[in-house]
Parts: structure tokens; sequence; C-alpha cells
């Protein structure tokens, strides 16, 4: 099959396991996010990738040819770091050339090349420049460009963008994934950002202490997430423990919730409901009574805090579809079924 | 960081300790050596007063040129083969544990507590015919006899590169130290072989650092007298050796000071045409 494969790969530093047996198919050309909190392993994970860190255990299979033994320099990948490691005693264009230059391609290859990809990075003209009197986002560019000349069969990123201010960075966010589609590159970008996750990735990897807690697409993550770690990780939500009645009727805070059931054999559990799927009705019908708390108004959208039986479950509704709902009045709170994800505790 | 200039003379206090010192540990006894270098001498060790430059035209000629020469030759070998032992070398233990780093560096801190003269005499000592390493080679099959391998150049050379490889690695470590490591890691990203990667990426990066290094080793080079006449012949002294000579055994003071001078001059020319063709190069770059 073409794509790239990791088979069981682990990696431990001493007794601390960083990475822990992962396994993950990664068809052609898509677009992958590792998502995950600090310290979880996705660096590490993506160095063996590149072959900068030696697996404890697994295999990197791409289309097919197990790349484990090959080293990094004969991989045939580009990679963009943190730090970005353009070299600061070359030039934009030198940079970019780098790769080419080591392949031994000749002078005249070497600047058409790299105007192509000057271009491809919106930077046109930028050759001469020495990379020290670049701003953050010009100096990603570039390094994004360096890592495509040798037009790489696997693009790797490490939190490319978390240099960058918030506005130029959902600019970049946009940029990469139409070069991506454009240049129909398998890519792998590691974030933390969830944000980030959800506007690139065709494949959404959320990991945890080491393992890959769900791998799907990233609406599927959001929908149907499988654990509680990736719920509560990705987007806010609101998790409620539920238990099942006799008929199997999941029970929250003490009241069933209107045609949602455990699956068999669950006596217990989490269910799971994103604040934009909470309805609220301003006379007190709903299935749950709640009083609301707090109000944060944002403008576009409206959260509201409130309280039933003591848990707080949280809102948001634009106002046009909300009525008058002041904090410390009585509401009406209404989970759907369809927007309950229930989740093993 | 932005600070007020100074205004008044009060707000130059803080430079007052370091001028101080610097006018009583160099300007003054610098300036005692200019001057003494155009005095007279005196038959019988002394000197007066006066304004001569027989001092300086003394050594225009070929011997002393060929030891000026001879001795710049060897400073600037020592630099050279310095830096290209040491970079790598120090380059590699900032890649090493902690442990490992700390232990290195406290080995090469005690090299640096041997004088001149111990490290002159273990030398002459490894070299000799009747227990040197030759006697090693010897009981390895891998030579006929033991030899003796000085006095000789090589051997000068050997030991001047061993006295002055610590102070180069201390040197270097820190800017190796602060290095990116994924520069090195881009590279070979980039389709470099780690030494490709190290010989076009880490040594030009760190290219200021090199040639600063380089022009240190060389004026510590400059100085070692001692070496010279322990290890080597008489055409391998330098002129570090023949000041010594005058100023101590034949009590030429103006002629060691006028030497010393022009050693002092000769060797800032080669210091500031160095940082010249540098700078050309980097404003080209
Ligand atoms: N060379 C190493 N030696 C020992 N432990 C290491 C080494 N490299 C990484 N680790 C450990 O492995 C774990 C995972 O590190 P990694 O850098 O992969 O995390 P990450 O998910 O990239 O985190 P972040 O989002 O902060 O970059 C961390 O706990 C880290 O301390
Ligand atoms: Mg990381």
């Amino acid at each position: 099959m073409s794509g790239l494969h990791l088979k069981d790969l682990s990696k431990r530093f001493g007794n601390f396991t960083a990475v822990d047996d992962v396994d993950l198919t990664v068809p052609h050309g898509t677009f992958v996010c590792i998502l995950g909190p600090s310290g979880c392993g996705k660096t590490t994970l993506l160095r063996m990738i590149a072959g900068l860190e030696e697996p404890s255990a697994g295999a990197i299979l791409l289309d097919d040819e197990d790349m484990t033994p090959v080293p990094t320099h004969k991989r045939n990948l580009g990679m963009v770091f943190q730090s970005l490691a353009l070299f600061p005693h070359l030039t934009v264009g030198e940079n970019i050339a780098y790769p080419l230059r080591i392949r031994g391609v000749d002078k005249n290859g070497q600047r058409k090349r790299v105007e192509e990809l000057l271009a491809l990075v919106h930077l046109p003209g930028y050759a001469a420049r020495p990379v020290s009197k670049l701003s953050g986002g010009q100096r990603q560019r570039v390094a994004i460009a360096r890592a495509l000349a040798l037009s790489p069969r696997l693009f790797l990123l490490d939190e490319p963008l978390s240099a960058l201010d918030a506005k130029l960075r959902e600019a970049m966010q946009v940029e990469l994934r139409q070069l991506q589609q454009k240049l129909g590159i398998t890519t792998i970008v590691v974030t933390h950002d969830q944000r980030e996750a959800m506007t690139m990735a065709d494949l959404v990897v959320v990991m945890g202490e080491g393992r890959i807690r769900q791998a799907a697409s990233p609406i599927e993550i959001y929908r149907k997430p499988a654990d509680a770690f990736v719920a509560d990780f990705i987007g806010s939500t609101n998790l409620l423990e539920v238990k099942a009645d006799r008929a199997g009727r999941a029970i929250t805070l003490g009241q069933p919730i209107a045609g949602l059931s455990l699956p068999k054999g669950m006596a217990s559990g989490l269910v799971s409901i994103r604040p934009e799927d909470v309805h609220l009705a301003g006379s007190a019908n709903g299935a749950f009574r709640g009083k609301v708390t707090f109000v944060r108004d944002l403008g576009g959208t409206i959260e509201t805090f409130v309280e039933v039986g003591g848990t707080t479950i949280v809102a948001v509704t634009t106002p046009r579809e909300r009525g008058d709902i002041e904090a410390g009045t009585e509401v009406g709170v209404t989970l759907p079924a369809e927007s309950c994800v229930v989740l093993k505790q | 960081m932005r600070r007020e200039p100074p205004r008044t003379i009060a707000d130059y206090t803080p430079l007052a300790f370091p001028a101080i010192m610097l006018i009583i540990f160099f300007v003054v006894p610098f300036s005692t050596m200019i001057a003494v270098s155009f005095f007279r001498r005196q038959q019988g060790g002394f000197y007066t007063p006066d304004f001569v430059i027989d001092n300086y035209g003394r050594f225009l000629s070929a011997f002393f040129g060929g030891v000026l020469g001879f001795s710049l030759m060897l400073a600037i070998m020592v630099a050279v083969i310095c830096v290209a032992i040491a970079f790598p070398f120090t380059y590699l233990l900032t890649k090493t544990s902690r442990r490992v780093q700390i232990v290195w560096l406290v080995c090469l801190l005690s090299v640096l507590s041997l004088s001149e003269v111990i490290i002159g005499f273990a030398w002459s000592t490894l070299f000799s015919r009747t227990a040197g390493i030759t006697n090693l080679l010897v009981a390895a099959g891998l030579m006929s006899e033991p030899q003796a391998l000085l006095p000789g150049f090589g051997a000068v050379l050997t030991g001047m590169v061993y006295q002055a490889l610590p102070y180069t690695i201390l040197v270097l470590y820190p800017a190796l130290v602060r290095l990116d490591p994924t520069l090195l890691e881009a590279a070979r990203t980039l389709g470099a072989s780690p030494l490709r990667g190290f010989i076009n990426i880490i040594v030009p990066a760190l290219r200021n650092t090199i040639v600063a290094t380089l022009i240190m080793v060389f004026v510590f080079a400059l100085g070692s007298y001692l070496l010279p006449q322990i290890l080597g012949r008489p055409r391998h002294w330098t002129l570090s050796v023949l000041i010594t000579d005058q100023a101590i055994y034949q009590s030429n003071m103006p002629f060691a000071a006028a030497m010393a001078v022009f050693l002092v001059l000769i060797s800032l020319a080669l210091v500031g045409l160095t940082l010249l063709v540098g700078g050309r190069r980097e404003a080209t770059a």
C-alpha cells in the first residue's frame, strides 16, 4: 500500500517511555496533525519518522519499504523544525539551495528551483537577503521552501507556527493547507493547538502519554471522541457522569436523558455533549431545571453557565436563537440524545 | 538596553578602576619598553637615555628576518593545528552527557596547571631514545630500534600544540555548547551526511569564533620561549627565545625591547589583516 505505515513504534529513554506502541497508517497525500498536550511524545514520534531518533521497537514503512535502518540523509524527507534551523551564515537563496547543492544540481538549476520555491511560498525576489533580516513569518516560509526543495516523499513539521502571532498563524494555516493540496505531498504536522489541527488536517491523531488515543477525521474526533481524554482535549465539552437504570436508560443528575440509553453491559460512564448542542428554554419546561450562574456575551456567541444539581453545564448559542436569559433566572436545559456521546469512564 | 549618556565627570567613575589597572599594568610597562628600545646600551649591562634607532636597525638582517619568519610560521602552524584538533573534539564533547563533559573539562583544566618547564621536560623524556615512546613501538613490533625524536621541529611543534590545546578547547567550548543542535539535524534531513553537514554548516556558522580562537592561540604561541629551547635545535629558536637571551644573558635591554616592540607590531598587523579579510568576506556574504 502506498503511504506511511508506523508499526508498533516505541521509544524509551531509560525507564521512561516517551512513545508507546504507536501504530498508524497514513495514506499517500494525507495531511496529518498530531495533537496532544505537552510532553506526550509528539516530537519524539516525528523525530523517529525523520530518523533523528532511533526507535526502541517497531518499524517505519514508507510505500512498503522499511525505512527504519535508513539514515536520515537518505530518507528524502523535508522537515521544518520548531526553531526553523535556518543556516545563519547563508542567504535565503543559499539556504534553499543547500539540499540542491548537496545533490550536485548545477548553479543554473539551483537558481531556477530557488525562484520557483520562493514564488510558491510568496516570497519572490528574496533570494539575496540574509536570513537574519527576515520577519518571523518570512523565516517560516523560507524554512518551508527549503524543506520542499527536493520534492520530498514526506513533509514533517514540528509546531511550525507556534512562534507566530495569532493572526499570522491563522493565515499560515490556510496557506500551508493549500500548499499541501497543490503538491499532494504526505504531510505530518505536530501541534498542540486543536484549532490548528481542525483547520488543516485530513487525519487528526490525538496523543496522550505516548499513546495514540484516537486517529480520525477532524469532524469525527469532534463529534465522536473515543474517550474522555479526547473529548476534553478537543474543544470544550460538558462531561457528565451517567449511570444505567434497569431499562438501560442513561441517568444523569438524577434524571434520564430523553432518548439516550447506555450500551448493553455498561453500568456507568460519561456523557460528552458540546456546549453548542445544549438547548436552553426560557421558561423552565425542559428536561433539566437549572439556575443561570453566569453569562459571557462574546458578541458573536453567548456562553451561558447553568448550574444543574451542583454541576455546571455550559451552553453556547448565537444571540438570535436565544431569548432573554439573565444570570439568576431559572431555565430548562435540554440535552438532545443525538448529540450525546457516551464514553467509558 | 538604553542608558543615559554620561554627563558629568562623576558618571565616569565606574571606569576608573579598569583604567588605572590598564595604565599600571599595560600602558606604563609598554611605554617603558618602547622608550628603552631607543636607548643607548652601555658596555657592562646598563643603558642611558638617548634616541638611537640602531637597535631597530640591527635586526634588519637576514638572520633576524629568518628568526622572525620562523616564529610567525611556527605560531600560525600551532594555531591551525590546535583549532583543527580542538574544534571537532569540542563539538563531539558537547554531544556527550553532562557527566562526561565535566570529567573532560576538569582534566583539561588540570593540564593548564602544568608549567611550560614541566611540559617541556615531560615531552623531552617522551621523545628520548632511552625512555621514549619509540620503545613502545619497538615493543609492539612496529619499529626495529628506539629512536630519539628530539631535538627537532616536530618535537617543538608537538610540545607547543600540547600546551595550547586546553586553552583552545576552553575558548571554543562555550560557543559550541550554545550552538543550536537542530542546525546539523536540519542539514541531515536535507540530504547531508553528518560529516558533510558538520563541514559546510557547523564550521561556517561559527566562523567568527574560529577566527577569534586562531588569533588567541597564535598570540599565545608567539610568546612561548622555553619549549623551543628544550625540544628544538638553535635553528628552531623563536624571536621570544632571542629576546630572553638578549635581555637576560647578554644584558642588552634596548635591543631586547626593540625586538619585543617589533614582534608586537608584526603580530598586531597580522591580527588586523585577519580581521580585515574576515570582515570583507562578511560584507560580501
Ligand atoms: N533525549 C531525551 N532523553 C530523555 N527524555 C526525553 C528525551 N527527549 C524527550 N524526552 C522525554 O520524552 C517525553 C516526550 O517528549 P517530546 O519532546 O516528544 O514531547 P512533545 O509532545 O513534543 O511535547 P511539547 O509539546 O512540549 O513539544 C518528555 O517527557 C521528554 O522529557
Ligand atoms: Mg515537541
